[in-house]
């Protein structure tokens, strides 16, 4: 890089700005364009540009780690099928395939070459979640992928600008929402000319007849700078355990982080078999959160590229539920995904100074919910209206080592929450309640994120499925040094009888569907929190009198007037004691 | 009340963070003042402000026919968070949802964050057992005691204003209007809003957002308007005063007081205002408006002179004016792309070695390292300073000299000497870097609007952008600049350019295959009856306009486009044939946006839009150009070249001494007041008659690239 002049390293900078520019406006035009909720809504999409070797050089900052990591290394397969040298203007090309790219058959990745004076100089791919591709529908239950839908392998989707009638005749056949499906592929491919253009337009700005020097450059500057930070950990091996409830039987997530001077390496040998049924993640959706995990605490601020990835290294056996291979069943892959940057943030907490924030709620709460004949009517004579409805809630993330963690938010999944009103105009249900769980955080100097309840019913008292896929029921988030774990959550009737977490189930006529999401860990001593805060808390419904008191040490009434003398007394007893 | 804003002798001001600008125009001739915003009471930097500009007009308060206020002060109450103690009545619940926002962490990788802190503390977010359902009928009724039981917590906790937020109230408000109804006759000195009054739209985070933000600063905002009212009575002036929007109109007093949430950014809308005249007195087709001042630029799309709306609107971002670190606002806005980067905004160098600029700022105290008060990190201004841009002893009109060895220092400390790079090669990194953020932000922003940037014209305003908009120009491939005169008080001059107008929105859930024609005809109604309500008192009889906006997309999509909807003034009502012609209008919308249509799929609207404003003036063709003549340099300088990295002399002009006709040839400087423009080589620049500076590419460049 040094022999490049002054004014050559200036305009990499600005090119490498404006690269990231550029996939940011084709996830623009992916989230204005997408017809599934998830995209549109929630931002889950990855949107990159890519070198010719299928290197990614960047990312827009819109995606979810789990599609974006994971499509940094889908676009080797494309080339390895479809030379890019064999590659003509007006190709594009598909797969939905779990195994080649994010872990499940929802998320289809389209990849079309840019060519600049006939020759190809760079790759636009996008993962974006569709809205139906057939077969059971977006839940846990199939034992195995085969169950889970249509799974396109990688093809052609468009060939000189010709598209692929047959295959889209077999996607229109296999899919739930034909129109919507189809539009939305269409739409995949749109918003990667969109970025051919621009890329265009750079190159001859800056009078480029390829990525070369500049891929170099950013994957270079890149892998450089994690490498550094890398360097500032201490060598060892540090590592942690997570349990979780799994489908039907309790999974372990087991990590070991080894830290060798410039590379982080992740084997997960001691994690649970797969499952038997569709909780299990491929190779790539293990790699996507492991690089999330790591690069969250290690080198947040470092774009990602293929150059800051190569020093994050990981391993899984084949056949745990980190490494599945095909016939497993990977629909609801999130559920242990989400989990990942847990296990790893447990493994740093050793080694980064300060700590790392406690466990939290991590994986999403979907709510996915049927209604039409299919479901049981037990008695219910009135019409049971068709529907689907896809929905994401999120509980309280761990308290972080100097701040309180956050109630219902996401983490570490990207995406955002629909509105209640916009869910009932659309979907025949009422949410009675939908609120911050009091008492769910955990304990602590900083306190965890709060969980949310969430109390569904039909709008016409008819009865609907729910098809959940929910964790941390059995397994509260755990605190770090003191603090307390979390609630653990709950999934229940209304009437108050207790549903399984995972698994298709019936919400019977005139009750509802009550969810009580986890709160996050709690970080250092409860009884080192502030007097005055644990009030202020308790004052905001937030946490109860008795709970400040048997978990706090601080005596006050519910408006929060603090009992000075008392909440002195009991903490120096408890310290005491 | 009857004025007719647009003539007469006229008077704007713009209170903004540090200075109070004021303009006032009698007829051909206009007169400015300067001075700094008084934070403690706003009304003395007014009135010291008015006193300067009547004085040099020779002016009387009594003889002032209109004046046009535009403030900052009720952003600053929701950035401070020193308004009223609020509260909020909703849905039993639901009383988390500001508080829950979307579920989003705004920035992925980056543990620490914080979230914004709700307006309205949970312990004052009361629940009441009440519900609508999603067509708007009752499904629980409004406990009426309950609400009764809310007065003494209100009255305990000295409650001064309370918003009052339902499920579905955007449909059906009854239950907020009885809850209301209760309170306010037991509470006489709170002050309500209601949810379905200031943002009758679905989605209930944003319409309670904007329901508390409303009540959260309108008791400090009536509070000083009013005040602001008497004391102009008391020195005599006796002409009507209007309140600039953030949506680009200009409203009576009245409506201001009822809706002070809507005041917010009301400075940035003046901007856009002024450079949407101007678009319209040159025919300008398609327009950026690029305003950059010390602290950030703006950005805004203007077609056929009409700047481009939006209905939402984030204000009080805590993170680096990341998008969803603020609060939601669903007000009709003129919308805008705000990125930090500013004259003072701070250079560095990251992880990787690149280059980075803002959006910390360096203000104006200690401002950057050039002003020699302190600063010590590198600013935009420095580089300007090390390039040659602005001349460092005839910096603001030579009343402030700066030194550029200081600027090199601050350069090479912070960026020089971790890149290897000499003070002027760091001084061209930052500026390049701080150009191409401002280019890519003007281009994102374009295509979330399916547009283009490049065919259009850029009007550079603001203290900083006409040093910087001919090279953001190249970078955005646009051919025609104009940078106007008066440019440092933009905003000011806006207001006076401002229509009367106010734009009701309903939420509305329609499908065009079985549209009712009638129900969306007694709605408009009820819209046109209410934004006329608030119009006429302030229009002085003058013309008015309606425009009335469906916003539709296919069923199942998330983003909906805008249509117009096929109905005229003689004929103010949709016919039997209105979903065919509003669905071949989404079309030819949808395809603009996006090349493509999506056969066989229903279409749906959600929420419709009423804007009656007053008819912007016609403008008089532009007087014809005059003979082409070479300006005459009044010296020389050396600025360095974008292209080359060298340095290299190039002439300098003054701008109070080019007359219409005046043609230069780029590379040129041209120094005035409050800034300087930078011609660079790939541009001339024409004097108009009218007093701007256009810069038209160089057609050889073209050739020569093709």
């Amino acid at each position: 890089m040094s022999n490049l002049s002054a004014l050559e390293r200036i305009h990499m900078q600005v090119m490498w700005n404006r690269l990231i520019s550029v996939v940011e406006e084709q996830a623009q035009t992916l989230v204005r364009t997408a017809f599934s909720t998830s995209v549109r809504e929630a931002g889950d999409l990855a949107a990159a540009v890519f070198d010719r070797q299928g290197r990614m050089l960047a990312q827009a900052v819109t995606g979810t780690p789990g599609h974006i990591n994971a499509m940094a290394e889908a676009i080797v397969h494309f080339i390895a099928k479809y030379p890019v040298e064999r590659m003509e203007p007006g190709d594009v090309y598909i797969t939905n395939d779990p195994w080649l790219t994010s872990g499940h058959l929802h998320d289809v990745t389209v990849v079309t070459p840019t060519f600049h004076h006939g020759r190809v100089v760079a790759l636009f791919a996008n993962t974006c979640h569709v809205v139906d591709i057939g077969g059971r529908g977006f839940g846990p239950d199939a034992r195995q992928v085969f169950e889970e839908g249509l799974n396109i392998p990688i093809l052609p989707l468009f060939r000189r600008g010709e598209p692929n009638e047959t295959l889209m005749e077999i996607v229109r056949t296999n899919v739930r929402e034909p129109r919507q499906v189809v539009g939305d592929i269409f739409s995949f491919a749109a918003s990667n000319d969109i970025g051919s253009r621009r890329l265009i337009a750079m190159m001859e700005e800056f009078d480029l007849d390829d990525l070369d020097a500049l891929g170099e450059f950013i994957i270079e500057s890149s892998r450089l700078a994690t490498i550094e930070r890398i360097a500032r950990l201490p060598n060892g091996d540090y590592r942690n355990a997570l349990t979780m409830d799994g489908y039907d039987a309790p999974v372990t997530l087991a990590a070991t982080l080894s830290v060798r001077d410039d590379t982080i390496h992740v084997d997960y040998t001691g994690t649970s078999p797969a499952s038997s049924h569709g909780i299990n993640v491929v190779l790539n959706y293990t790699k996507a959160y492991t690089c999330f995990g790591v690069k969250c605490v290690v080198a947040p601020d470092i774009p990602n590229n293929y150059g800051s990835l190569l020093p994050i290294t990981f391993s899984a056996p084949e056949g745990c539920i980190l490494n599945v291979q095909r016939p497993f069943a990977v629909a609801a892959r999130h559920i242990i995904g989400h989990l990942l940057p847990d296990t790893i943030l447990g493994c740093l907490h050793q080694v980064v100074e300060g700590g790392c924030q406690a466990e939290g709620s991590a994986s999403l709460w979907n709510v996915q919910l049927r209604g039409g004949p299919s479901v049981a009517r037990e008695g219910f004579d009135g019409p049971i209206p068709e529907f689907e409805m896809l929905q994401f809630n999120s509980g309280g993330t761990g308290a972080r080592p100097s701040k309180d963690g956050l109630s219902a938010t996401a983490f570490p999944s990207g995406v955002r929450g629909m509105p209640v009103e916009a869910n009932e105009a659309i979907t025949p249900v009422v949410f009675w309640r939908k609120e911050l769980r009091a008492d769910s955080g955990g304990a602590g100097r900083q306190r965890g994120g709060l969980g949310q309840v969430i109390e569904i019913g039909g709008a016409s008292g008819a009865p609907f499925d729910v098809l959940a896929m929910f964790e941390r029921v059995y397994n509260a988030p755990k605190g770090r040094e003191r603090g307390h774990d979390g609630a653990a959550g709950r999934v229940m009737l209304g009437s108050g009888k207790t549903l399984r977490p995972k698994g298709q189930q019936t919400i019977p006529s005139h009750d509802r569907l009550r969810l009580e999401m986890a709160g996050g860990g709690g970080f250092g001593d409860p009884l080192d929190r502030a007097a005055k805060r644990v009030a202020d808390d308790v004052a905001n419904g937030l946490v109860s009198v008795e709970h400040a008191r048997d978990d706090y040490g601080v005596v006050c009434d519910a408006l929060g007037n603090l009992d000075v003398a008392a909440t002195d007394a009991e903490r120096a007893h408890r310290r005491g004691a | 009340m009857n004025a007719d804003p647009s003539a007469g002798i006229r008077l704007a001001v713009d209170i903004g963070g540090t200075f109070t600008d004021v303009v006032l125009e009698a007829g051909e001739r206009r007169f400015t003042a300067k001075t700094l915003t008084t934070h403690d009471a706003p009304e003395r930097g007014i009135l010291t402000g008015f006193g300067q500009a009547l004085a040099a007009a020779r002016v009387a308060p009594g003889d002032v026919t209109v004046i046009i206020y535009g403030t900052t002060l009720a952003t600053n109450l929701l950035i401070e968070r020193k308004g009223a103690p609020t509260a909020l009545v909703t849905t039993e619940g639901f009383r988390d949802s500001i508080e829950m926002r979307n579920e989003n962490r705004y920035e992925q990788y980056d543990l620490g964050i914080d979230l914004p802190e709700p307006l309205v503390p949970r312990r004052l977010r009361l629940p009441v057992r009440e519900r609508m359902n999603a067509a708007g009928e009752v499904l629980v009724p409004l406990d009426a005691a309950g609400v009764e039981a809310l007065v003494p917590v209100l009255e305990r906790a000295g409650v001064r204003s309370a918003a009052i937020g339902f499920l579905h109230s955007y449909l059906n408000s009854a239950h907020e209007v009885q809850a209301r109804d209760i309170l306010a006759a037991r509470l006489p000195d709170v002050e309500f809003t209601l949810s379905s009054e200031v943002s009758p739209e679905m989605r209930e985070y944003e319409r309670l957002s904007t329901a508390c933000a409303n009540a959260y600063v309108q008791p400090l905002m009536s509070q000083h308007l009013k005040r602001l009212e008497r004391i102009l009575a008391e020195q005599g002036y006796r002409c009507p005063l209007f309140l600039m929007l953030s949506g680009g109109g200009i409203t009576t007093l009245a409506t201001a007081v009822r809706f002070p949430v809507r005041l917010v950014e009301s400075g940035p809308a003046g901007g856009a205002i002024f450079a949407s005249h101007i678009a319209r007195e040159l025919g300008l087709g398609g327009v950026v408006s690029y305003d950059m001042g010390g602290t950030t630029a703006k950005i805004c799309l203007i077609d056929d002179g009409q700047p481009q709306t939006s209905r939402t609107f984030e204000v009080a971002r805590v993170y680096r004016f990341m998008k969803g670190s603020g609060l939601p606002l669903r007000i009709p806005v003129i919308e805008m792309v705000e990125i930090g980067a500013g004259g003072g905004s701070i250079a560095g160098v990251d992880a990787m070695g690149r280059i980075t600029v803002g959006p910390e700022s360096a203000g104006s105290e200690p401002g950057p390292a050039c002003y020699g008060r302190g600063g010590e990190a590198p600013t935009v201004t420095d580089a300007d300073v090390v390039l040659g841009r602005i001349d460092p002893a005839d910096f603001a009109g030579g009343s402030m000299a700066l030194d550029r060895a200081a600027a090199e220092r601050a350069l090479t400390s912070a960026v020089g000497a971790r890149l290897d790079l000499e003070p002027p090669h760091a001084a061209l990194g930052v500026s390049e870097m701080v150009d191409e953020n401002m280019a890519n932000a003007a281009r994102v922003h374009a295509i979330e609007s399916g547009k283009v940037v490049e065919q259009r014209t850029v009007i550079a305003f603001g203290g900083a952008a006409p040093l910087h908009a001919s090279r953001m120009a190249e970078k955005l491939g646009v051919a025609r600049l104009v940078i106007p005169p008066g440019a440092g008080v933009g905003s000011a001059i806006g207001f006076l350019r401002a229509p009367v107008a106010y734009e009701v929105t309903r939420s509305h859930y329609q499908r065009l295959d079985r549209l009712e024609v009638e129900s969306v005809n007694a709605m408009l109604d009820g819209m046109r009856a209410e934004a006329y309500g608030v119009v006429e008192p302030g229009a002085g009889g003058r013309e008015l306009t309606e425009t009335r906006t469906a916003f539709m997309r296919y069923v199942g999509q998330g983003h909906e486009v805008g249509v117009e909807l096929p109905i005229r003034v003689e004929q103010p009502r949709l016919d039997a044939d209105a979903a065919a012609q509003l669905r071949a209008s989404f079309e030819r919308e949808y395809h603009r946006l996006y090349e493509r249509t999506i056969p066989d799929l229903e279409v749906e609207i959600l929420t419709w839009v009423m804007l009656v404003s007053t008819r912007a003036p016609e403008h008089a063709a532009p007087p014809p150009p005059p003979q082409p003549s070479v300006a005459t340099a009044s010296g020389e300088r050396s600025v360095l070249d974008t292209g080359t990295g060298e340095y290299r002399s190039v002439p300098v002009y003054r701008r109070d001494a080019l007359v219409a006709g005046n043609r230069i040839e780029g590379p040129a400087v041209v120094v005035e007041k409050d800034t300087t423009t930078v011609v660079s080589a790939r541009y001339v620049a024409n004097v108009h008659p009218l007093g701007y500076l256009v810069l038209e590419r160089k057609q050889q460049s073209v050739e020569e690239s093709a």
